[in-house]
């Protein structure tokens, strides 16, 4: 356990407010919550043995980190622990192909994108969502994204880059890869609006669904290569936006204070690095950000994910949707969707995130909304799953509210589609 | 960040200060580490229950002698005028909670271990409770619920001094066992909220109640549904009900934190929990900004005002280390009501009074720190609730009312001679 969390934990007063909280033991007996398997049982790990094993039902959204009082790291102690069990157990079979197959979002990405048809038809296949519900344990109605049959490093290859006396960064995470070029680009044309040169290195996975998964060699294996790209341009002091909020916060600091990496790579990434509305909003403050919104006339259902609040800070998209006329937004204040990565895949575990999400699924399906805001990806795919409301990033408003969706987005998207296919 | 004011800290005193300065169309921000007392007390709001170990019937007439007594008490700077507003205030702003009191009398509520506790303000779902009147009481245990044992409290509460005869008993009920259920308030303050499982209690007590009792649960009524469990059951029943509070974490304490977090979001104040804040900079002697120590880099946020409502040693406000120094921990601000070096600061029994709870910042008439020789040590920074010094708040029976009092004196003090507000470019 490295350090810093281990030296939290003597700071727990038993004050039971983080038990509170904990969206996922309101719903499972199976995880009996925040406190008891983290600085209660830590107290009985010291001989390297695990106490208890319903640590495994942790799902690791950090909300009890967030709400305790005493700088308590709680989650950060239970993903430790998590790993440390899996490890010790020695996962089997099943399982550890299942994990071992979710946690590799780039390689499932490398594998469906030239098959991208015939991989959806199979996802959206009960007959073989069926077998994979057996056989592998993911379970048959979980959300799974698109494969968008090309990706976005391929589109920011051959798109012109702008000269422009700023410049940034975009880490875009493999959501935006393989499932959401158009996310990607979106973000791309609201930063060029702003007028910066946008940098789109070469990039593969943060290594988070590895790290949730208790692969930590593996997982900072991916983390090292990740930030060795994108070090050099931390350096030069060119800030690096991150649209994924989850993978953000995993270079901000869970690789450190999780995975343990003392890397000075990883530490000049970290200050550098910034989410996308966070940035934005520093540069409305700074009375940099072109206001130019036309009215978006819309009721958007907007949640904050887990994740998010893990960055600490706040809840900036609010902050920019304002600045759009006519853009009414319901700030939805739930905690969890209760997707956390992929905690709600496993078969195991989609009843229980299921439940977790059901009271925001309900407060999005009665706002009836055109479309809903989420900063993170698979909390997207959730919401879509659970309230059958789709769900967008923040970005995509403020790039159809800068004018720039002309072709609109799903129109841009389908003549992508085809364009890749043509070429296939 | 700009903000006319920055709150640090969630309490019931931040809370109050952030939704009366929200109130008058100040943009606020209220930034904390964590969750404060909210979620351990109950919402009970105890201005004054004890001067030594007389109990007080009217903090009202008591305060005017208690201030005389007691210079250096948060009460000082506050008139019990404000004291009465702030309830009134408090009342009328969570409807949600049904509150009832006024200053010039206190309730007299069971505790769970059957002690009975004065207060002055107390929501609905408790007022059935009050035993100034006397009568018959049953409490309602609910096997698996831990920390509240019925028997135990009807027995302590038999033999309570009290000012008119009670009789009391308890019924014990064994609900159905729910796998998905924790056996913790907050559990079953969940299953109070679903109407199967309040059939279920009502059926369990159908026959058992006798004529004119005053019907007494542990503090689980409900979460989300919380006066619309209450009033259904009683209704239901036929008898007055209340809710007994019990041990942290607490089911109503969360439902006040609820009710004005709602009304804060609603008034257009931010809050964001979970970073830990330090100071930022300061020019020509007031508070320029705050650091928010977010997950990569500190975050200025900078504001017109500031408030300190970082609770006591309990919340993280002070920090007493193993030398016997204390600290307060956003502004490094000088701490008063320290024993003298060589003086013991704790006493040895457990509920004493200990010298090191009158720790906490001093304040001027507009509840700014001051330092020793009573010079304010920023212009604009102000401080509410458990983080002042001179008080002792469990002795006193007056930590709720401290909060509640100040947390409201402080907003009026900032809206009296704070600069007027910023434009609100990204509202407007
Ligand atoms: C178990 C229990 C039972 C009680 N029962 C009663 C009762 O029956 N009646 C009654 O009147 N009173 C009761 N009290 C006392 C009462 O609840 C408190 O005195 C009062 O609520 C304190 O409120 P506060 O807002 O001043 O501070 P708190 O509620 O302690 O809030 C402090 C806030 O500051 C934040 N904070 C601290 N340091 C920092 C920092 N460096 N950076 C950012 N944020 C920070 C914390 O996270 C928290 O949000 C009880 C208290 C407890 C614990
Ligand atoms: S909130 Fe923090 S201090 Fe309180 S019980 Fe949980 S870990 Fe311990």
């Amino acid at each position: 356990m490295t350090e810093a969390v281990r030296d939290s934990l003597d700071r727990c007063v038993k004050c039971t407010i983080c038990e509170s909280f904990r969206p996922f033991s309101k719903v499972t007996p199976l995880f009996p919550g925040p406190k008891y398997v983290g600085p209660q049982a830590e107290r009985y790990r010291d001989a390297g043995m695990s106490a208890d094993h319903s640590v495994d039902y942790c799902s690791g959204c950090g909300i009890c980190t967030q709400v305790c009082p005493q700088g308590v790291k709680i989650a950060e102690i239970n993903s430790q622990a998590r790993a440390a069990m899996w490890e010790e157990q020695g996962q089997i079979g099943q399982v550890q192909l299942r994990n071992q197959l979710i946690a590799r979002p780039s390689v499932i990405g490398k594998l469906g994108t030239p098959v991208a048809p015939l991989a959806n038809w199979a996802l959206g296949n009960r007959t073989l969502r069926g077998l994979a519900h057996n056989l592998i344990g993911i379970h048959r109605d979980a959300a799974m994204p698109k494969f968008a049959g090309r990706t976005f490093q391929r589109w920011a290859r051959r798109h012109a880059r702008r000269a422009a006396d700023k410049t940034v960064v975009y880490f875009h995470g493999c959501g935006t890869n393989y499932y959401e070029p158009a996310a990607g680009e979106m973000l791309v044309a609201v930063l060029e609006h702003n007028g910066f040169n946008v940098i789109i290195p070469p990039q593969d996975c943060c290594g988070l669904p590895l790290q949730s998964n208790g692969r930590f060699p593996a997982a900072r294996g991916y983390v090292r290569r990740l930030v060795a790209n994108l070090a050099p341009y931390a350096r030069e002091g060119i800030p690096i936006v991150a649209n994924s909020t989850s993978c953000g916060l995993m270079l901000k600091r869970e690789a450190h204070e999780i995975l343990g990496i003392e890397d000075e790579d990883l530490q000049v990434v970290s200050k550098q690095l910034f989410d996308v509305c966070e940035f934005l909003l520093f540069l409305h403050e700074k009375g940099e950000l072109r206001t130019d919104f036309q009215p978006l006339p819309l009721e958007v259902p907007y949640h904050a994910p887990c994740q998010q609040r893990g960055h600490g800070i706040g809840k900036p998209a609010l902050d920019l949707f304002a600045l759009v006329p006519e853009l009414r937004v319901i700030e939805l204040n739930i905690d969890c969707c209760g997707i956390a990565g992929t905690y709600g895949l496993k078969k195991e575990k989609y009843d229980i995130s299921m439940a977790v999400g059901e009271p925001l699924f309900r407060q999005i399906r009665e706002a009836k909304p055109e479309v809903a805001a989420c900063g993170s990806e698979t909390c997207r795919w959730q919401i879509e799953h659970g309230s059958g409301i789709h769900a967008v990033h923040p970005i995509e408003l403020l790039y159809r509210a800068y004018g720039l969706d002309s072709p609109s987005p799903a129109l841009r998207e389908r003549v992508g589609e085809r364009v890749e296919k043509e070429r296939l | 960040m700009t903000y006319d004011v920055i709150v640090v800290g969630a309490g019931l005193a931040g809370l109050t200060a952030a939704l009366r300065l929200s109130e008058q169309d100040r943009r606020v921000l209220v930034i904390a580490k964590g969750n404060g007392a909210t979620h351990l007390a109950p919402p009970v709001i105890d201005v004054l229950g004890y001067a030594g170990d007389k109990r007080i019937e009217s903090p009202q007439k008591a305060l005017s002698g208690f201030v005389v007594s007691h210079p250096g008490h948060p009460y000082a700077n506050v008139s019990a005028d404000v004291i009465a507003e702030s309830l009134d205030w408090l009342s009328r702003r969570v409807p949600e909670l049904g509150y009832q009191g006024r200053l010039d009398e206190n309730w007299l509520l069971p505790t769970a271990v059957g002690v009975p506790k004065p207060s002055a303000l107390v929501p609905e779902s408790m007022v059935a409770g009050d035993l100034r009147r006397g009568g018959r009481f049953v409490f309602i245990g609910l096997r698996g619920l831990k920390d509240f044992h019925a028997s135990y409290l009807a027995d302590n509460l038999a033999r309570a001094q009290l000012p008119a005869r009670v009789s009391t008993r308890f019924i014990e009920l064994e609900p159905p066992h729910d796998r998905n259920a924790d056996p913790g308030s907050v559990g079953f303050a969940r299953r109070f909220d679903e109407p199967r499982f309040r059939d279920w209690i009502v059926q369990a007590l159908a026959g058992q109640l006798e004529p004119n009792e005053k019907v007494g649960f542990p503090a689980v009524l409900g979460i989300e549904k919380a006066g619309e469990v209450w009033r259904d059951l009683e209704r239901r029943l036929e008898h007055p009900a209340f809710e007994v509070p019990l041990l942290p974490p607490s089911a109503p304490g969360i439902r006040l934190y609820d009710a004005l977090a709602r009304a804060l979001r609603q008034a257009g104040a931010r809050i964001l929990i979970g970073d830990r804040v330090a100071a930022g900079g300061s020019e020509g002697g007031r508070v320029a900004e705050i650091n928010a120590l977010t997950a990569a880099r500190p975050v200025a946020y900078r504001a017109n005002s500031f408030v300190l409502a970082t609770g006591g040693f309990a919340s993280g406000g002070l920090e007493l280390d193993s030398r016997g120094s204390v600290r307060e921990t956003v502004f490094g601000l000088p701490v008063a009501g320290m024993p003298d070096a060589g003086e013991p600061m704790f006493s040895p029994r457990y509920f004493d009074t200990h010298a090191v709870s009158r720790a906490g910042v001093a304040v001027d008439a507009r509840l700014r720190p001051v330092d020793e020789k009573g010079k304010v040590v920023f212009e604009n920074l102000h401080a509410a609730g458990a983080i002042l010094s001179g008080a002792v708040p469990w002795r006193e029976h007056s930590g709720n009312g401290i909060s509640l009092a100040t947390g409201y004196a402080v907003a009026a003090a900032i809206l009296e001679h704070a600069a007027p507000r910023i434009r609100v470019d990204a509202r407007d």
